[in-house]
């Protein structure tokens, strides 16, 4: 059984089947499909979808009911991630467990609303002041949409934090052919709650890596959020130790546990040397690169990142051994390729393989024989 | 009056405020405690919510929930705890530079009448970051950013809210005895409340313009601003009417997977790309959804990408689909093997294709656009030879919603890519009965569309 489906219906169901019961949104395209479904779908779970005033309060609505005990998501276009990154700071510093999906457009600003692309991966890694790690995960096809979409309330509940889906016009609108037997089924995780008898220190973690449990606003505690630095009970502090506790603290949740959020999938060929990398749409067109060029008997590996952040260093460093060539497709100048080239010159210093980009920004898709001739493979 | 769930709201353990001499945010911050007393309400459902500015400090002092955020959002905040728990009650101190950063938000949650109460604390300039000037500073004043007078009118929030659907609004100063009871109102509201505070900055307002008590009140007074209740509307709180809107969506099925068994057989042995390419309001992308689903239903792995600009009912509307017996990865069409073409919009954004196209690709375009300078072979669709009858059995008349869908029930007979039957069935299960029928009999009077272009 196989079915016709577009990318923004499989991040919908995800997103239900991992317990969303909030959703705000401002329509935008190419994200407006996420926003009618979740409109349409929500209220049948019982939750609540709303259209807000602008991006701002979509972002804000969110956070709001995070904190009052919702699994929360909302889905934007470049514009729009632009304007939530006053908020995407509060998420982080208030640990506030969402799913932000970004819909690539072309960019810069309002660039080419129906136009795909993929130049927002650097933005979603930087785009907030204060510097902190963030979660992005990054679906090809149908299936992954769905799961990723579920794995991302997993981590954002696990982390309390924002969580980036980050996908393309291509990815949520276009349809492809799904078998029904591809969704893989990924088990919830739900919010950790403290007991209503224990005392609640909302901030209050042991080692800087543990990640605080939550109570929601109208639940058994008395909740003390805040966005300013603060102590562990979420009074404002200016105390040089506890404000310097509490920022290693919201790197180390993340960054001393990521072998749970690295996702890659790596297809080596023995005897390959050269590697390529890619992610999302893109990813596609590696994949049918990569046929093509082992049916005319040239060795190549291939490595799907879809954890793009953190960047999934180990992963890589492992995919590069014995290569002499990585070869890096994206629909932008070149924003993964400085991962690559980090994680390659890190791992093998100035003797590491060659790091070659294969790069469109005119809107249309790298095909796979672009990838080919363009990483001098074929 | 409920049950006492407290002697007082205020944290005795963090007092005392920290706000200059003189100042009027303590005064208001001990008459919210009042207020809330006067209510009695539980401090574990009731959440304060600060903006930015030295009112931002203040929810420290209070027993209940709080929560601090940047500056101006604070009403999206509060709309998003409400709209997921309406039993909360949501109290927003914001202060009048929050009514600027944030009106938006302000006049959006009075238009919508979410169950929040704003009270704005507005001192009539910007007190922590050095006497800025504000959305509500007099016409004329002297602040750290208008230093030869303010040549701003200012913001009458309470009119702005009131005249946008708030339930309930007052304004007040620091001093009046009765502020206490107008804020036990606004919370008690079930609607959207807001109470505008008139209050001193003694660190720059009150220096900068000699300002005092009595020069405050004269203000009101010349701008013709009232103080007490000016606004009071019965209107259903959103969060609950939202609740009651979908009740009766609660348990119906969610986005159920349509899966397509493989009932026909197709003749493609190989990846086959095709460009329908017309104007928008043709149904170009619902037909190449149904063409692609009609594709699986012979077994065969379909892809659909659509280009159109960002209008909707004018351009071109052009959806590239490819047809395979393998699993397609790259969407992408790069050159395709067959075109159709219903519109001059389509035909500008295809030209360089068709201009590519060889002998052995095939070119179906409307007998209108014709001639067209290609190599392939080359149909003329050709909705004007239809009888009259034939109108008839498409419903009357070709229609720009039909002719899409004709072309590619022509396009299948012709090229013979699948079954004409599995198209018919696609549109059976993929549309809305009665679009299914027009479009069935759009399939039954597009015999006899094509001839060939010598």
């Amino acid at each position: 059984m196989r079915e016709f489906v577009d990318g923004a219906t499989a991040i919908a169901r995800g997103a239900i089947d991992a317990g969303c019961t909030f959703f705000a949104g401002y329509p935008i395209t190419p994200a407006t499909p996420i926003l009618l479904h979740m409109v349409r779908e929500l209220p049948k779970v019982g939750g609540v979808a709303i259209q807000a005033e602008d991006e701002m309060a979509s972002i804000g609505f969110c956070i709001g009911a995070a904190m009052a005990g919702a699994k929360v998501m909302t889905a934007t276009s470049g514009p729009g991630l632009s304007l939530y990154s006053e908020n995407i700071g509060l998420g982080i510093m208030g640990e506030v467990p969402m799913v932000i999906v970004d819909c690539q457009r072309m960019g810069p600003a309002t660039g080419g609303a129906t136009t795909g692309a993929q130049g927002d991966v650097q933005f979603i890694r930087w785009g907030t002041s204060g510097g902190y790690p963030i979660i992005a995960l990054c679906p090809t096809n149908g299936p992954e949409c769905y799961s990723l979409t579920i794995r991302a309330f997993n981590l954002a509940e696990r982390f309390r934090t924002p969580v980036f889906l980050v996908t393309s016009k291509e990815m949520v609108t276009a349809r492809t052919t799904v078998e029904i037997s591809a969704y893989e089924p990924v088990e919830v995780v739900e919010r950790k709650v403290a007991a209503e008898e224990v005392e609640f220190i909302p901030y209050g973690f042991d080692r800087l890596s543990d990640v605080p449990a939550m109570s929601p606003f109208g639940g058994s505690h008395i909740v003390r959020f805040t966005t300013s630095s603060h102590d562990e009970r979420g009074y404002m502090t200016k105390d040089p130790a506890k404000v310097d506790r509490l920022n290693r603290h919201l790197a180390a949740k993340i960054e001393e546990h990521l072998d749970e959020i690295a996702l890659v999938k790596a297809d080596m060929q023995k005897g390959a040397r050269v590697l390529m990398v890619s992610y999302g749409i893109t990813a596609r067109s590696m994949l049918e690169a990569v046929q093509v060029a082992r049916r005319e008997g040239v060795k190549v590996s291939a490595l799907t990142v879809y954890s793009l952040w953190p960047v999934p260093e180990k992963e890589i460093a492992a995919a590069l051994k014995g290569i002499e060539k990585v070869v890096v497709p994206e629909l932008n100048l070149g924003q993964y390729r400085r991962e690559i080239e980090r994680v390659a010159a890190g791992w093998a210093g100035p003797h590491g393989p060659a790091v070659v980009g294969v790069n469109r920004v005119d809107g249309e898709l790298i095909s796979p024989a672009e990838i080919l001739e363009g990483g001098g493979i074929l | 009056m409920s049950a006492a769930y407290a002697q007082t709201y205020l944290d005795e353990t963090t007092l005392p405020y920290p706000f200059c001499s003189g100042c009027g945010h303590g005064p208001i911050l001990n008459k919210l405690n009042e207020a809330l007393l006067k209510l009695g309400l539980d401090p574990k459902k009731v959440v304060i919510v600060t903006d930015i500015g030295c009112v931002g400090l203040s929810d420290k002092y209070f027993v209940t929930n709080a929560f601090h955020g940047p500056h101006g959002r604070s009403v999206t905040y509060a709309s998003g705890m409400k709209l997921a728990n309406p039993e909360l009650k949501v109290i927003v101190l914001m202060g009048d530079g929050g009514c600027g950063i944030g009106g938006h938000h302000l006049v959006n949650a009075a238009r919508r009448n979410m169950g929040v109460t704003v009270l704005v604390f507005n001192n009539l300039n910007f007190g922590m970051t050095g006497g800025e000037h504000s959305v509500t500073t007099p016409y004329g004043s002297t602040t750290a950013t208008t230093p030869r007078g303010n040549l701003e009118r200012p913001l009458d929030i309470c009119s702005t809210v009131a005249v946008n659907g708030a339930s309930f609004v007052a304004r007040a100063t620091s001093f009046d005895k009765e502020l206490t009871d107008w804020m036990a109102e606004a919370i008690a509201t079930e609607g959207f409340s807001l109470l505008d505070i008139w209050e001193l900055c003694t660190a720059y307002y009150v220096p900068n313009n000699k300002f005092s008590k009595t020069k405050l009140m004269a203000t009101l007074q010349s701008l013709n601003l009232e103080t007490g209740v000016l606004h009071r509307e019965e209107r259903k709180e959103y969060s609950r009417a939202y609740r009651q809107a979908h009740r009766d969506q609660v348990g119906l099925p969610i986005l159920t997977r349509q899966g397509l068994e493989a009932k026909y057989t197709s003749k493609v042995k190989a990846k086959t790309h095709i460009l329908l390419a017309g104007a928008a309001g043709q149904k170009i992308r619902s037909t190449a959804t149904t063409f692609g689903r009609g594709a699986l239903l012979c077994g065969l792995w379909a892809t659909q990408r659509d280009d159109y600009p960002v209008t909707i009912m004018s351009g071109h509307s052009v959806s590239e689909i490819i047809i395979s017996p393998e699993e397609i990865h790259y969407t992408g069409i790069p050159q395709p093997d067959m075109v159709v073409v219903l519109s001059q919009e389509g035909l500008n954004m295809v030209r360089s294709q068709i201009s590519k196209l060889g002998p052995d690709d095939l070119l179906y375009i409307n007998s209108s656009l014709l001639p067209v300078e290609t190599e392939a072979k080359t149909f003329a669709l050709d909705f004007g030879r239809l009888s009259r009858a034939d109108f008839r059995k498409a419903g009357g008349r070709v229609t720009r919603k039909k002719i899409a869908v004709m072309a590619m029930a022509s396009f299948l007979e012709h090229t013979g890519l699948y079954p004409l039957e599995a198209f018919k069935e696609s549109i059976r299960i993929g549309l809305r009965p009665a679009i299914a029928q027009e479009n069935l009999e759009a399939v039954a009077a597009s015999e006899g569309l094509i001839s060939e272009v010598m």
